[in-house]
């Protein structure tokens, strides 16, 4: 008996901490809901998703695939990558609605437009 | 302000020398030929009598560069040097068509400049895009490279009767656009060119293509006709250019245009691939499209002849 009530402590021990644990977690998602993210991936001298329309408050990461460098550069001046090697990356959260175009100032007819809207 | 290669002059023309492809070229009596480096190697000497000069291009050495085809361009750049170094008959100076570095770092620039001195020829350079990368858009590279130019790096010089003319394209690229000169560099053209004898030979250099080889990968220069359109009263004009990392040539009018191989790694063929990125070739092959090769070009009575090598022969 007293091996069998010690196994179930423990199992009650088990089942309340992950319950306090869900409960964690549970919180956290409350209190910070996830970073809204997006991706684009620069290959064969491309934006492989060359118009993106994402979430104000969203974070944008380009990372070059590529094995030439390139860069990120908003045409109007908004945001600007240093320059990225191979598997470099760049992010850029974007706060406002409105069209965001870039290019690649080594490769300009590399172009790629990012849309923020609500 | 380059009147000429002697005295002072000389002094800045070191700084200013670059090499290209590996070809070289030769002006006999105001006509030029160009020989590539492995004819001119197997070339008996010259008759005295004929008082040839010749030049060498190099291009493209990615200083930097060391991944697939080429893990070490350091060393390809130091064979290619070895070659000009190895001519029978000594080229009065070097021209380097740009993308001297990978990275526009300083040791990468640092590297090309010291292994360029072992030549002991005057070097004449041109930026290539990856020569504008540093933070302040290409300051390093005309720091070390270009000290008394104009502009993003422009000027030009006279050579035995031969104007020659380094222009930049790489400069203040526009979004969807390919090669770029401005409206301030092309006026700057125009002065330079006014008041010239229209026979005079005129060897114009740059990085990107001064004509459209493949405007899908942007190669090519968006405001070139107007550089072409002040150069087309001129008898014999030579435009050589590198930036695509092999050997193209076209004629057109009085205007012969070249452009050379790398010393680092080959370009695929205008859209022979999905993109223009290092063609990764076997590291035998590697040496056989690095360098320069037979390039000849001829015009009306003028005739400029560019024979390229590799670094393989």
């Amino acid at each position: 008996m007293t091996r069998g009530f010690k196994i179930l402590t423990f199992q009650v021990s088990v089942i309340a901490a992950g319950a306090l644990m869900m409960g964690v977690v549970a919180d956290m998602a409350r209190a910070a809901p996830p970073a809204a993210a997006a991706s684009v991936t620069i290959g064969n001298f491309t934006f492989n998703s060359p118009t993106l329309t994402v979430k104000p408050g969203t974070t944008v990461t380009w990372t070059n695939a590529d094995d030439i460098p390139h860069t990120v550069l908003s045409k109007d001046g908004v945001f600007k990558s240093k320059v990225l090697d191979t598997g470099d990356r760049f992010s850029f959260t974007f706060a406002k609605a409105g069209q965001f175009g870039y290019y690649c100032s080594l490769h300009p007819h590399m172009t790629g437009i990012v849309t923020v809207k609500a | 302000m380059f009147d000429d290669l002697d005295g002072d002059r000389r002094g800045f023309l070191k700084c200013m020398a670059w090499a290209g492809t590996g070809a070289l070229f030769a002006f006999q009596g105001g006509i030029g030929s160009s020989i590539g480096l492995d004819a001119a190697l197997a070339a008996p000497a010259r008759h005295a009598s004929v008082q040839p000069f010749t030049f060498a291009q190099i291009s493209d050495s990615h200083i930097g560069f060391n991944k697939p085809p080429n893990a070490d361009a350091r060393a390809t750049f130091r064979e290619a040097i070895a070659k000009v170094k190895a001519l029978p008959n000594r080229p009065d100076f070097v021209i380097h068509t740009g993308d001297v570095s990978q990275l526009s770092r300083d040791e990468e620039f640092d590297d090309a400049e010291q292994m360029l001195k072992e030549l002991g020829l005057p070097v004449f350079f041109v930026p290539g895009e990856h020569d504008m990368l540093d933070p302040d858009g290409g300051k390093a590279f005309l720091n070390r490279f270009g000290k008394g130019t104009q502009g993003a790096g422009w000027y030009s010089f006279d050579h035995r009767g031969v104007h020659f003319v380094a222009l930049v394209n790489v400069a203040d690229l526009k979004p969807g656009g390919m090669g770029n000169l401005g409206a301030a560099q092309l006026a700057w053209l125009k002065a330079d060119l006014a008041g010239r004898s229209s026979s005079t030979p005129i060897v114009v250099f740059a990085h990107i293509p001064l004509w459209t080889v493949y405007a899908d990968w942007g190669w090519g220069t968006d405001d070139s006709a107007e550089a072409l359109k002040l150069l087309a009263r001129f008898g014999s004009v030579t435009v050589l250019n590198g930036h695509i990392h092999q050997i193209t040539q076209k004629i057109e009018g009085k205007i012969a245009f070249h452009t050379a191989r790398s010393t680092a790694f080959p370009q695929p063929a205008p859209g022979s691939a999905p993109s223009p990125g290092p063609l990764k070739v076997p590291s035998e092959q590697l040496h056989s499209m690095l360098g320069i090769t037979d390039a000849q070009f001829v015009r009306g009575h003028d005739r400029i002849a560019l024979i390229d090598s590799t670094l393989s022969a």
